[in-house]
Parts: C-alpha cells; sequence; structure tokens
C-alpha cells in the first residue's frame, strides 16, 4: 500500500528471520507449532483441486490436505490452500513456503533426484491420452499419422507425445497451447484434430462439452504419470507422516472403514489391524509422533480413499473417471497399502 | 416600347429553397465522411462489413443470455429449452455466482465491508489531488490514507500504520531541532536517518507496547487471501501513487550534473526498462527467497508491488524527461535569473510546465500499469483475468466456459482505464494556457 507497508514488513521480516526456525528442525515440529498446515495445491484443476463459490477448497488433492491435517491436528479445518502453479510449486517446497505438495504432480526420477523432492506415494494413477471428434472416425492413437494435436507447451505430455509418435514411426503437427481451457477452444474451433493430455483430464473436459457424444477418448494410454505428494528431501520423518495418512485412507477403504461407520468399528471391530489403525489397540500414532488416534481422524476429515475417489472425481460426478489402475489391489488395481503393524 | 410588360424581370422574390439534398442533412455528412472519394467509400463498406459480422456473430449470443444457473450443463439446458436445440447463448450465470470471488478474492467474506471502505475512502483522499476546486483541507487525509488504506485492507493492530507514520513526523522533527544547530546538510541527514532508525528499531516493540497498552485491533487478513479486483486496485494504486515521484526524482537525475546521481539513474532507468515486467516478478517471488534468510515471511503482494513501481517509475522517468525536454532553455534561465535554488526553480516553474506536457505520456503509463497488475497470475497472485477465472473453471459446475468471465473482466477494467484516460483529457484542457 504505501512506505508503512513496506516498513510493517520490514520490521517483520526482521523479527520473524531472528524467531525462524532453523532449517534441519522436523517440518512436523514447525507445522505443529504454527497450528496450520500450508498446504500447496493447484491453482484450479477440475475434481482435483479448486475452490467453490464460498472459497473453500474441494478436490481429490484437497482431500488429501485435509486428512493429513485430521491426523496431525484431530481438525481438517486447520490447513492454508496455497495455490501453486506448474513453474513455481518446487521452488514453493524448496523455500519452505509450503509443506507439502499434492499438486498433481507426476513423480519421475528427475524430479526425485535432482530436484531434492521426496515423493512419499502414489495418491492418483493417470496416464496420457487423445480425444478426438466422432466424426473423425479414429479409432484407435496409431490412426493419427498426420493428424494435427493440440498440446500444452513445456509439460512432460508434449515430450511423451514426440516419444509415442517417434516410436511408432508417424508423423503429427502440434498446435501448442498454454492452459486447458485454451486447448478446449482451439479443439472445438477445429484448430486441430486430437487434444491430449491426462487422461483424468480428458475426461473431464470431455464431461464439459456442450456436445460430449460427439468426442470420443481413443483407448491408448501412452504415458505413465503416477501422481503423488512430495516433501523435502531429507526429512523423512514429516515424509512418514504424509505416506502413512495416505495410507491410512487407502487401508481404511481395503477394511471396509468408511466414515459413517468409523466410530462403530473404533469400538466393535474384531480385526487387529483394524484395531491398531484405528488406535484402539497398540499406539502406533506415538512412532510418528501423532496421537493415537491419528488414523481415525484423518479417515474421519473426508472418508476412505474409496469415498474421496467417489466424492470428487469418480462415476457419480459429472467428470466420472472409472477406478481403473486406481482400484485396490484386490480389484485388480494397483492401490497396496504395507501393513500396518 | 412597352416596358411594363416585360417578362424579364421578376417583381417577386421566389421562396428560399431547400439546398440540394446532396448538400444538407445526414446525406451531406455521409457524402463528406463516408463516400468522399472511391477509396473512402471501399472503406467505408469494408468497415460496415466488419462491424456487421461481429454483430451478427455476437448479438445472438448475447441476445441469449442466462442470468439464473447453477452450473453450465444447466445454463445449456435452460438456453435449449428457451431457444430450441444447437444454439449457443452467453451464460453470465457464473458472474452471478461467483462475483464475490471476481472482486475480493478468497478476502473472508464477513470482512468484506473493509476493501469496500477502503475504496470509498481512496475516492475520497483521491478527489483533492484530481480537483483543486475541494477544500485543501483534504489533503491532510489523502497524506494519512496509505496508512488507513493498509489497516483496513491488512487489519491487525492499529499502531503499526500509526508508528509507521510517527516515523514521518519523526523526521520532520528532526530536521527542526537539527537544523538550527547544524545547518541544512546535516539536518537533511537527520531527516532521513531519523525515520530509518525508528522503523528499524523502535516502531515493531513501540506498536507491540502500545497494542497491550490500548488493544485496538481489526482481525488481520494474509496477503494470499487477497485476488481478484482487491488485488489488481491494491498493486495498481499503490503503483500509480508511488511510481510517479519517483519517476520524476529519476527524471530529474537523469538530467543532474552530478556524476554519480546521473549514472545512477540511467543505469536503473535502463535496466528496468530492458527488462520484461515478468523477469522481475519472477525475481521477486522466486529469486528473492533464495537470498533472504531461510522462513522469512516477505509479504508477497509487497515485493510484487516494489517491482511494479521501480518498473512504472522507469518508464515514468523518460516520460517526464520528455517533458523536460520540451521546455525552452529561457524557462531555466528565467528561473536562476530570479534567483531561485534549484528546488525551488523545479516546483515553481520547470515541474508544472513540464508534467503538463507530460500528462498523456504519463496517463498511458498508469493505464499500462492498472493493466499490468494481471501478470501477477505468473507468481501464483489470484490476479481478475486469469488467477480468478481459472479457479473458476476448475470447478466441475463451471468447467468449459470460457468467454464471460474475460468479457465481464475486461469491462471492469475498461471502465477504470477509460476513466483514467477522460481525466486526463479533461486536465490537459483546465491547463491548457497558449492559445493555438
Amino acid at each position: 500500500m504505501n512506505k508503512s507497508v513496506f516498513l510493517g514488513t520490514l520490521a517483520a521480516t526482521t523479527l520473524l528471520a531472528g524467531a525462524a526456525l532453523a532449517q534441519g528442525t522436523s517440518t512436523l515440529e514447525t507445522v505443529k507449532a504454527r497450528g496450520e498446515l500450508n498446504c500447496g495445491v493447484n491453482t484450479g484443476l477440475v475434481g482435483f483441486a479448486a475452490p467453490d463459490a464460498s472459497g473453500a477448497w474441494q478436490g481429490f488433492d484437497v482431500a488429501l490436505c485435509k486428512a493429513v491435517a485430521g491426523a496431525i491436528f484431530g481438525d481438517a479445518s486447520k490447513v492454508v490452500y496455497i495455490p501453486t502453479t506448474s513453474s513455481d510449486r518446487f521452488e514453493q517446497l524448496t523455500s519452505g513456503k509450503i509443506d507439502f505438495l499434492i499438486r498433481n504432480t507426476t513423480w519421475t526420477f528427475s524430479r526425485d533426484t535432482d530436484l531434492k523432492m521426496d515423493f512419499v506415494g502414489v495418491n492418483y494413477y493417470d496416464g496420457q491420452g487423445f480425444m478426438v471428434r466422432t466424426d473423425l472416425g479414429v479409432s484407435s492413437a496409431k490412426e493419427l499419422n498426420g493428424a494435427t494435436i493440440c498440446i500444452q507447451t513445456g509439460t512432460t505430455t508434449e515430450l511423451n507425445l514426440a516419444d509415442y509418435f517417434k516410436a511408432n514411426n508417424m508423423t503429427y503437427t502440434a498446435v501448442p497451447i498454454e492452459t486447458n481451457a485454451e486447448g478446449e477452444q482451439q479443439y472445438l474451433a477445429g484448430a486441430c484434430d486430437a487434444y491430449t493430455t491426462d487422461a483424468s483430464g480428458l475426461a473431464a473436459t470431455r464431461a464439459a462439452f456442450a456436445d460430449p457424444e460427439n468426442h470420443v477418448i481413443l483407448p491408448e494410454i501412452i504415458s505413465k504419470e503416477p501422481l503423488g505428494p512430495a516433501v523435502r528431501h531429507g526429512d523423512s520423518a514429516w515424509g512418514d507422516v504424509i505416506r502413512w495418512t495416505m495410507n491410512a485412507l487407502i487401508a481404511a477403504e481395503e477394511f471396509g472403514i468408511t466414515s459413517a461407520n468409523i466410530d462403530e468399528l473404533a469400538t466393535s471391530s474384531q480385526n487387529p489391524e483394524v484395531q491398531r489403525l484405528l488406535g484402539t489397540s497398540d499406539n502406533l500414532g506415538a512412532m510418528i509422533g501423532l496421537d493415537p488416534e491419528w488414523a481415525k481422524n484423518a479417515i474421519k476429515a473426508g472418508g476412505n480413499y474409496g469415498e474421496i475417489f467417489a466424492a470428487t472425481i469418480g462415476e457419480s460426478t459429472p467428470i466420472g473417471l472409472a477406478r481403473g489402475l486406481n482400484a485396490q489391489w484386490t480389484q485388480g488395481g494397483l492401490l497396496y497399502t504395507p501393513p500396518f503393524r | 416600347m412597352n416596358t411594363s410588360t416585360s417578362t424579364f424581370v421578376r417583381t417577386e422574390m421566389l421562396p428560399q429553397q431547400a439546398p440540394p439534398i446532396t448538400e444538407s442533412g445526414a446525406v451531406k455528412w455521409l457524402r463528406e465522411n463516408l463516400f468522399s472519394s472511391v477509396l473512402n467509400t471501399i472503406l467505408t463498406i469494408l468497415g460496415i462489413a466488419a462491424v456487421a459480422y461481429l454483430v451478427i456473430h455476437i448479438a445472438p449470443w448475447l441476445s441469449r443470455s442466462v442470468w439464473n444457473a447453477n452450473s453450465l450443463s444447466e445454463c445449456r439446458q435452460i438456453i435449449a429449452e428457451r431457444y430450441g436445440e444447437g444454439v449457443t447463448g452467453a451464460c453470465w450465470a457464473v458472474i452471478r455466482e461467483r462475483w464475490p470471488q471476481y472482486l475480493f478474492g478468497f478476502y473472508p467474506s464477513h470482512l468484506y465491508w473493509r476493501p469496500v471502505l477502503a475504496f470509498v475512502l481512496l475516492c475520497v483522499a483521491v478527489a483533492p489531488v484530481l480537483f483543486d476546486k475541494l477544500p485543501r483541507k483534504m489533503l491532510w487525509f489523502s497524506l494519512i490514507y496509505p496508512a488507513v488504506g493498509f489497516w483496513l485492507l491488512w487489519g491487525g493492530s492499529v499502531w503499526v500504520p500509526v508508528m509507521a507514520l510517527a516515523g514521518f513526523a519523526i523526521g520532520y522533527a528532526a530536521a527542526k531541532i537539527v537544523k538550527p544547530i547544524a545547518g541544512t546538510i546535516l539536518a537533511t541527514i537527520a531527516a532521513v536517518l531519523a525515520p530509518v532508525l525508528w522503523w528499524l528499531f523502535l516502531a515493531g516493540p513501540a506498536a507491540e507496547a502500545l497494542q497491550s497498552i490500548l488493544p485496538i485491533a481489526l482481525q488481520s487478513v494474509r496477503s494470499r487471501e487477497f485476488g481478484g479486483f482487491v488485488l489488481a486496485f491494491t498493486i495498481g494504486f499503490t503503483g500509480i501513487a508511488f511510481s510517479l515521484p519517483l519517476g520524476v526524482m529519476l527524471a530529474l537525475g537523469r538530467q543532474s550534473d552530478m556524476f554519480i546521481v546521473n549514472k545512477l539513474s540511467v543505469g536503473f532507468i535502463e535496466f528496468i526498462r530492458g527488462v520484461p515486467l515478468i523477469t522481475l516478478l519472477f525475481t521477486a517471488s522466486l529469486l528473492l527467497n533464495y537470498f533472504l534468510p531461510p522462513g522469512t515471511d516477505f509479504d508477497i503482494i509487497l515485493r510484487v508491488i516494489i517491482m511494479v513501481v521501480l518498473f512504472a517509475a522507469a518508464y515514468i522517468a523518460e516520460v517526464v524527461r520528455g517533458g523536460l525536454a520540451a521546455l525552452p532553455r529561457g524557462q531555466y534561465e528565467a528561473a536562476d535569473a530570479l534567483g531561485l535554488d534549484y528546488w525551488k526553480a523545479q516546483r515553481l516553474i520547470i515541474m508544472p510546465q513540464a508534467l503538463k506536457i507530460s500528462i498523456p505520456g504519463i496517463v498511458s503509463t498508469f493505464i499500462g500499469l492498472f493493466k499490468d497488475t494481471t501478470l501477477v497470475v505468473f507468481v501464483g497472485l489470484l490476479d481478475p483475468l486469469k488467477g480468478i477465472t481459472d479457479a473458476v473453471r476448475a470447478s466441475t459446475d463451471w468447467k468449459g466456459i470460457y468467454w464471460e468471465p474475460y468479457i465481464f473482466v475486461g469491462t471492469i477494467f475498461f471502465v477504470f482505464c477509460f476513466a483514467m484516460s477522460r481525466y486526463s483529457m479533461y486536465l490537459e484542457g483546465k491547463l491548457k494556457t497558449d492559445h493555438r
């Protein structure tokens, strides 16, 4: 606003810098002391993270923020959502502005090692797909030779596309676009034959069209995009909190613990693993510096993994994603949590 | 010869006839302005065709507007029911549902009165600056407005802005005390040094002490909760208010004979003008983190404002330099001849004329600055044009909406930019002293 802001902030900065916790302190302690969890989310991605009309954040990624806050504080509302862009998300994490990043971030080798992130798991298995108009008469991505394709620049999808066409000895013309909304417009205006991005994004985009029946998502998934939460390198205790909170949500679905029956199961369940998970017997929470009821509170925040999936991106929502790879291992999916013991 | 029967002389006046149709009214105007030559006729027809094309394509879409719906699909359903299948229409329901977010971002909804009050007071504070017919005493309010505005927007203890303002009083007092003892130069140094020391070391504890004695505070609102037009206005108006004085100083610095002042000004202006604003914003938001001690919480909006002020000041400096260059040498010499010192000459003779010449350029820079506030989206702030719009589009209800938010935000920007432009024309007319 003026000089007073500057000076006020300068003064505050000096004070904060003096009081700042030295690096190396566990993030868990910092978060507990602060009383709030700084959660780095997407600035807006349908189904995964978006503010509603009242400004409250909702979505699949947001639900994990709430679960972690529930595990730490027993109160899912103690989260500050910090929107991050694809260009500044890692900087926000390394500079400590956010405690952990849950922003549809693909777990890759270089990000895990070179960028000094620790990915603590995968909360959504995605992959890149193609959408075309039905009247194009194409039923497989292999038939896209010579097509013009709308593609977001500077993303892994751009590189995947190049790899895929090269591997299949096909050519394409790229129509570079900046954002998903722009891509939709270009595609609808006929500037490109096909639109490519993550399959979850394609499903959401197609669902929002006025005429979804005239568009088809091709069956080929051309890349692996394991999306998951990331924390700073070298803070394993904090990484454990995030990893096991996520595992608790997955395990809850496996054991049939839902937000509806959790209180009942906590007292009546005879399954020893359920008892350990919900803190009825043993004290697993103490091992990661949390309350005995940490997992119970995390699950209460938004339900188990399956409930969160169904409420935010599942088949009953306009996005209508099937569980696919994101089903439990017992259902032919990839969700498999190590035992709570 | 019978002259009385001459049929060649009219005895009564003919009634005045209307001018030929091609020389009057609309036809004349059309002929002169639109069809005066072959080229003009072609251009006119092309122009009309272009306008007609736009109207034909946009008007039906606009005329099929829907204001009451809860989602885009509901909008489409209503349009299909009313106007038949297969037509498109504008879905303004998204604005109706989300306008608080466009205006206030994530500012807590029960505190909306604070930015609104801050805006009203801003108008009060700016009015005496813009219109000299208003009582000059109102300028005192304009001077303290920055502290008032800051307190209303960010909240917190009232003593923080009060203590910051006190710094100016301390500077003034220091100058008054030192001047009779040690002379003008030391007084100037004291006037700068005393407030800086106050702000750095004493203002914070003093504000805390006063707060514990007399707690007056508003609920504090964090910068990341700012968004939409509150953010655009905060950055835009602060940028405008601070870039003008800084720009004038830089312009004078560039004209100065003092080597260091001159070279520093030139270096600053050329560097800032040579770098895109986005680079500066990225520097502010990301690069700075590596230099500050870890855990430092240097407000992101403040950083952006500083960069925007520096950026606009460099442009203002060049605009004002143009005004200075346009003044005849005689004006400077006249000021010298009257025995005015440098600052008096600048204040009374040079600047009033130079700034008058520079008005269009300055206002253009301000309009540019105001619109550039939308670039803050790249550093993760929620600007109204893209930040909020993307957030709105990310809800399942409104995914797929494209033009309506842009039109809405564009209209609001237009209203303010057009007002600025009109004011500058009014000011030019008012200050016009030549008789051309």
